[in-house]
């Protein structure tokens, strides 16, 4: 069968292996050699692929829940939207969301992903109280911060290089409401947005919208969205269905056109420029990409690649400044990126976030793409940051290596553990970890 | 109430499950052989729906034992959904009568024991309702299936017939007839990819359907009619198709 990332790029031939029970998945790791798994593919680059992969969506139960304290214990399959429909009535969100609900808990560990409220709650991980992997030789080990606390430092933003993640139990959030309070706030160039995003701090939800292709005085021109869960209001469900679906691959242009209209509709609306306090539901607030189905056809049949990077706070300034200086001249990427500033770093090895401010932005597959993004990670580098594995398709080892100091420790364990010889995608293959 | 289904880890089984517990708050006795896997679904109802759900060993060939097993049942079943089947291989059915038996006896011969039993029961009761997963492979004799085809054939029929029989007394008995469904009995076919429903949306439409009290279902609906068409091609031409 084909299979490919979200970023529709590479698409490679595989064999999928799909499993119901410990019993089958015990079974096949004994007769296979090397293999990756592979959740709802959300992942952009080619950290769920390899040419076996394990499908984990048969694996969709939900095993218990406390709805005192809302913890739920769930298979590695399960979906955040499944989670979400199934106890947001009951007034319990997740702690942790990345900007869709279409992911597998089992993937969400493994990016250890994270969301607007990075800089309060941390990573997802941070909800995670503990998970059941099944290793190279098909044991299955419990995991938390006291029991086995290494496998569970490289299993959370470990890109399945571990194992296979078999059950998460994970600490859900009280919420009153299923709407959003947001306030958004018009940011004429980089230094008014970071001043903004540190003035909230405090709040929960933080992200900005930021236009790409502002050049001098106007760098950093963005549109600064933060929120808090409502204190009243239904507790419904989201709706199911995406409204709109992308039925083909379209041609790349569109995209942009459709993005600079949004901006532009929030820019240059906002008068004077300041707007707080509208009520939007949590599907709006958290996941506007999840209303258009297979959104990622519009860049066309090549592809594309999506770039985050974060950067140490005391250089995101200078370092951000001279990216987007960089972006704007090639004129390779989409008008739009998105801005947040992370909180503290956690002690996992491979997790992405550290204290400073991250861009994430798409590039259309092009000829001279892979060149122009070697030159942007030679700034990050140089500003002591890094890129986020589960975006990358092409980033090379020196840049993996130095910007992950603790990829050692990761080592380390997989070469003891035997993981090097059963565990591997693409993208470790290409990394050489 | 409470529902029983039979085979409850058949996967369009366990989305019927989801929805029944979910809108009527239904406690369910789950019925199958593979008792690890009963265990798991029993706790996947119960973490979501705050009902209550036992797993039952259950096995559709074990004739003998269906009278046992339903009668160990406390409290009787309001309701029961006969979902279990097998699809087998055509070609080895041909070659081997072994694998034809076993495909007749899970979805025609075990359908009617356990059937039988309860709607005794229902009967003497008064009330209850039965759903009874066929397939549309049971409307006409194909070459590329027509051992598990018949055998659903037969089931259809016999439905049909205990409808007749039970609406005398005020108890339902729905036939539902699913096209292709994407679940583990059909993972490793090559189907059209427009018409697969998802278990999820079989359900939804067999949930429906129960609360109109419809006699006879198709899912998705357009089966309906590429059923009518398939089923009035005259035989002389029929026969030398290759479907
Ligand atoms: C529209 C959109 C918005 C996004 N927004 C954010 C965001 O705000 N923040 C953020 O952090 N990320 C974001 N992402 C990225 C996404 O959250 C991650 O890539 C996530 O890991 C995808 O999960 P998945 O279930 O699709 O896993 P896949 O993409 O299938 O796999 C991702 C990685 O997880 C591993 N994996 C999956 N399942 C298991 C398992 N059972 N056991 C072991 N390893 C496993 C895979 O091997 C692979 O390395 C976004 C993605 C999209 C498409
Ligand atoms: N999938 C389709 O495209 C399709 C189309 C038309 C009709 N159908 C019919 O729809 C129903 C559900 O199908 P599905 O696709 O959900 O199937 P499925 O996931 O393959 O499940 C079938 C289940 O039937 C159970 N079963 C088989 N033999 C049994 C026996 N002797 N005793 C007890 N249980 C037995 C098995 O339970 P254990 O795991 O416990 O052994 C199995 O889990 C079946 O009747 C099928 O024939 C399916």
């Amino acid at each position: 069968m084909e299979i490919t990332g979200w970023g529709n790029y590479p698409v490679i031939q595989a064999d999928g292996f799909s499993f119901e029970t410990t019993d089958q998945l015990n079974h096949f790791l004994k007769k296979t050699d090397t293999c990756i798994a592979y959740g709802m593919g959300r992942s952009y680059g080619d950290s769920a692929l390899n040419h076996r992969v394990v499908f984990s969506r048969r694996l969709d139960k939900i095993l218990d829940f406390d709805s005192k304290q809302g913890v739920v214990t769930c298979e590695s399959g399960v979906t955040l939207a499944d989670i979400i429909n199934t106890y947001l009535p009951g007034g319990w969100f997740l702690t942790v969301t990345p900007g869709t609900k279409f992911i597998t808990a089992g993937g969400a560990v493994a990016s250890d992903v994270h969301g607007k409220n990075h800089h309060k709650a941390g990573c997802f991980c941070e909800s995670v109280i503990c998970f059941d992997i099944m290793l190279p030789d098909g044991s299955i080990v419990a995991c938390n911060r006291e029991n086995n606390p290494d496998l569970f430092r490289a299993t959370c933003g470990g890109m399945g290089l571990t194992g296979i993640i078999l059950t998460v139990t994970l600490k859900l959030q009280p919420v009153k409401s299923s709407n959003i309070r947001e306030t958004i706030m018009r940011c004429q160039n980089l230094d008014v947005v970071f001043d903004l995003f540190e003035r909230y701090e405090s709040t929960t939800y933080s992200v900005a919208w930021i236009d790409c292709q502002a050049k001098g005085e106007n760098i950093g021109r963005s549109v600064l969205m933060v929120g808090e869960h409502a204190d009243s209001g239904n507790l419904a469900p989201p709706a199911v269905k995406p409204s709109i679906s992308i039925p083909f691959n379209f041609p790349g242009f569109c995209l942009n056109r459709y993005s600079i209209s949004v901006f532009n509709h929030l820019y240059f609306r906002k008068n004077p420029g300041y707007e707080s306090g509208r009520i939007v539901s949590l599907d709006t607030f958290f996941y506007p990409l999840d209303a258009i189905d297979m959104w990622n056809r519009i860049y066309g049949k090549n592809g594309f690649t999506q770039y985050q990077l974060v950067l140490p706070k005391a250089a995101s300034l200078k370092g951000l400044r001279a990216i987007l200086e960089k972006i704007a001249s090639a004129g390779m990427g989409s008008f739009l990126a998105v801005l947040k500033l992370f909180g503290r770093e956690n002690d996992n090895y491979l997790s992405f976030p550290m204290e400073g401010y991250t861009l994430a932005l798409d590039f259309k597959m092009q000829p001279g793409l892979f060149p122009f993004l070697d030159i942007l990670d030679a700034i990050v580098l140089d500003h002591g940051g890094r890129l986020y594995l589960t975006k990358d398709v092409r980033m090379k080892r020196d840049v993996f290596i130095n910007g992950y100091p603790r990829w050692k420790e990761f080592e380390r364990l997989r070469t003891q553990e035997h993981m090097k010889d059963k565990f591997n995608s693409l993208q470790s293959i290409r990394l050489e970890i | 109430m409470k529902l029983l289904i039979l085979g409850a880890n058949s996967d369009v089984a366990h989305a019927i499950s989801k929805k029944f517990a979910k809108e009527k708050k239904c406690d369910l006795y789950l019925a199958s052989r593979d008792m690890a896997l009963l265990e798991k679904k029993t706790r996947d109802i119960k973490a979501r729906y705050d009902v209550d759900a036992t797993a039952v060993s259950f096995d559709a060939v074990d004739y003998s034992s269906h009278k046992d097993f339903y009668e160990r049942l406390d409290p009787k079943p309001d309701g029961v959904i006969l979902a279990f089947g097998y699809l087998g291989d055509q070609i080895k059915a041909q070659e081997k009568f072994s694998e034809a038996k076993t495909v007749i006896e899970s979805n025609y011969m075990g359908a009617v024991s356990i059937l039988e039993i309860i709607a005794g029961d229902f009967e003497k009761r008064g009330s209850g309702f039965i759903i009874g997963i066929s397939s549309v492979a049971g409307d006409r004799g194909r070459q590329s299936n027509y051992i598990y085809g018949s055998a659903k054939g037969a089931v259809s029929l016999y439905l049909g017939g205990l409808r007749n029989r039970l609406s005398k007394k005020n108890i339902h008995v729905m036939t539902v007839l699913p096209g292709f469904m994407r679940t583990k009995m059909t993972q490793n076919l090559e189907l059209p990819e427009k018409l697969m429903a998802e278990p999820d949306e079989a359900a939804e439409d067999i949930y429906r359907a129960y609360k109109k009290k419809r006699n006879i279902i198709y899912t998705k609906w357009f089966w309906k009619y590429i059923m009518l068409i398939i089923r009035n091609i005259p035989e002389p031409i029929f026969k030398r198709m290759s479907m």
